[in-house]
């Protein structure tokens, strides 16, 4: 039941006749340490942690450590209820959850790292924003979170989450791969459909740079996880529409690993190039570090 | 390939906000703790790397703080531990090693003295999405992780000991999974590490303490 690539989880997925949710759970029941009762309850609790995070600072605004960001997530929820925003329901609440939860994990509260707590923001965004306007119910976002593991599973393998490892591509474009995967699925498409969607996810943030400015997870991170959410719902609108990725999953986790070791250090989580070595950049980490 | 969890994608449950400056902290002094036979009285935590330049900014000190009371990852009082510490009569410090160069960039070391004036020091590294090892046990180059049931007998290096313990950890059907031997020097003090995938018991721990070479034991559950 476990799987090193796309094509074996795809192989397994077609033998067993379940879709990349099932497969990553019974995976888990055989391989991990704890019965199936454990893992379910253990993932309903990581659901439950994700659904407070992006919910929290709707009505609790919280300033971040650094003091960079807090209170975006209320911002974008005053203008969507005045019927203002411009981007439809569900892809504005997605925005308005990614960035709710990177304002509770700056501030110390509790997340999901999914994979990374940089990263966090965009899998609850892309869940939540599917349950409220499509009436999905728990069972149907648990799966979502299996099948966003699996994702994430083969990108740890085969390529890296790490920002300092490959640049953000491989922290909010992972997370942003993971959650178009979870949103194929959850929506009714099939397991190659799920890994179109992420390939497709990957090749749209291929490249990106992480680049924090005084090397604080504030800014630029909490954009790019709604760059990352509305990303990943774009992919996944795309493959559900029967468009197939260009280059398979497999492939483009490869080359954003390739990618990511061709970053210069300064722009590997360093603090040293991008929004960091801007001008505004360092004179906020200066600001807040005196 | 070793597994991958799903819960080590999806996860862990963490209070904000970086996985490697935040959660990775908490638990590599958590770790150090666990190998406490005592209360802490004092810890002085010195930190290196980009754990020296941005520890303010990400909570690291709290977190380390807070893992070294016991706190798992996703506990909040780590956001309190300084003001818990102290009603706790913990003395607590800091220091900022950016001098130091040749280390990983995440590496804290640890000097903790226990209530009965015991003393431990401890190398941790945080190595990314929340993952730790540790890295030197009193000076000396270690590798573990706590991920498995652990125990560390500290013993003098002397012919025998290894067997004589392997010959108790068999006959109370302790499976080794890894076990890793350091010494400072040649006849000197030695780092046994013994991780398995059972459960190693208190009784099995008295047994290997009979040997007139194992000076100490710490026991790691997981």
């Amino acid at each position: 039941m476990d799987f090193n690539t796309a094509e074996e989880l795809l192989e397994i997925c077609k033998k067993e006749n379940k879709p990349i949710s099932e497969i990553m759970r019974l995976r888990e029941i055989i391989y991990g340490e704890s019965n199936a009762d454990e893992v379910d309850a253990r993932m309903k609790k990581s659901l439950e942690i994700m659904r407070n995070s992006a919910h929290k600072p709707l009505k609790d605004v919280v300033r971040s450590i650094g003091g960079m960001i807090g209170g975006e997530a209320e911002k974008l929820e005053k203008r969507r209820t005045e019927g203002k925003s411009i981007c439809g329901n569900v892809l504005t609440k997605a925005l308005i959850y990614s960035q709710a939860v990177l304002e509770v994990n700056a501030s110390m509260g509790v997340i999901v790292a999914a994979p990374t707590a940089g990263s966090a923001g965009v899998l609850p965004a892309v869940l939540f924003a599917l349950e409220e306007e499509f009436n999905l119910d728990d069972e149907t976002l648990l799966k979502g979170l299996f099948t966003a593991g699996a994702i994430g599973c083969l990108l740890m393998k085969n390529a890296s989450v790490s920002g300092a490892e490959a640049g953000c591509q491989a922290e909010i474009g992972s997370a942003a791969a993971m959650a178009s995967a979870a949103a194929v699925e959850m929506m009714g498409g099939t397991p190659e459909q799920c890994l179109d969607a992420a390939s497709i996810t990957i090749s749209n943030m291929l490249g990106l740079v992480c680049d924090p400015i005084a090397g604080l997870v504030e800014m630029p991170c909490q954009s790019r996880n709604a760059a990352g959410a509305s990303n990943a719902l774009t992919s996944a609108e795309m493959a559900l529409a029967g468009i197939k990725a260009a280059v398979p999953f497999s492939e483009m986790s490869d080359t954003m690993y390739r990618v990511g070791k061709g970053l210069p250090a300064e722009l590997r989580e360093t603090a040293l190039g991008g929004c960091a070595a801007t001008p505004t950049g360092c004179a906020l980490k200066c600001k807040i570090f005196g | 390939m070793a597994f991958i969890s799903v819960f080590e994608v999806i996860g862990p449950n963490m209070v904000g906000p970086s996985s490697s400056h935040t959660a990775g902290a908490a638990s590599i002094a958590r770790l150090a703790w666990r190998m406490l036979h005592n209360k802490v009285k004092s810890v002085h935590f010195t930190l290196y790397g980009s754990f020296a330049r941005t520890y303010q900014g990400h909570g690291t000190d709290r977190a380390l703080l807070g893992g070294m009371m016991g706190f798992k990852t996703d506990d909040v009082r780590i956001r309190d531990s300084f003001e818990i510490a102290e009603k706790e009569g913990i003395e607590f410090s800091f220091s900022a090693n950016t001098i130091e160069t040749d280390v990983h960039p995440n590496t804290v070391d640890m000097e903790i003295e226990d209530i009965t004036g015991r003393k431990l020091t401890v190398r941790g590294e945080s190595i990314g999405g929340g993952k730790v090892r540790l890295t030197r046990i009193n000076g000396v180059k270690v590798l573990f992780t706590g991920e498995y049931h652990s125990l560390i007998v500290v013993h003098k290096d002397h012919p025998g000991v290894i067997a004589n313990v392997t010959t108790v950890l068999s006959k109370c059907k302790v499976n080794i999974a890894y076990l890793r031997v350091y010494r400072e020097n040649k006849g000197g003090i030695a780092y046994m590490i013994i991780e398995s995938d059972e459960e190693i018991t208190p009784n099995t721990v008295e047994e290997i303490e009979k040997n007139g070479f194992v000076k100490d034991t710490m026991l790691i559950r997981r």
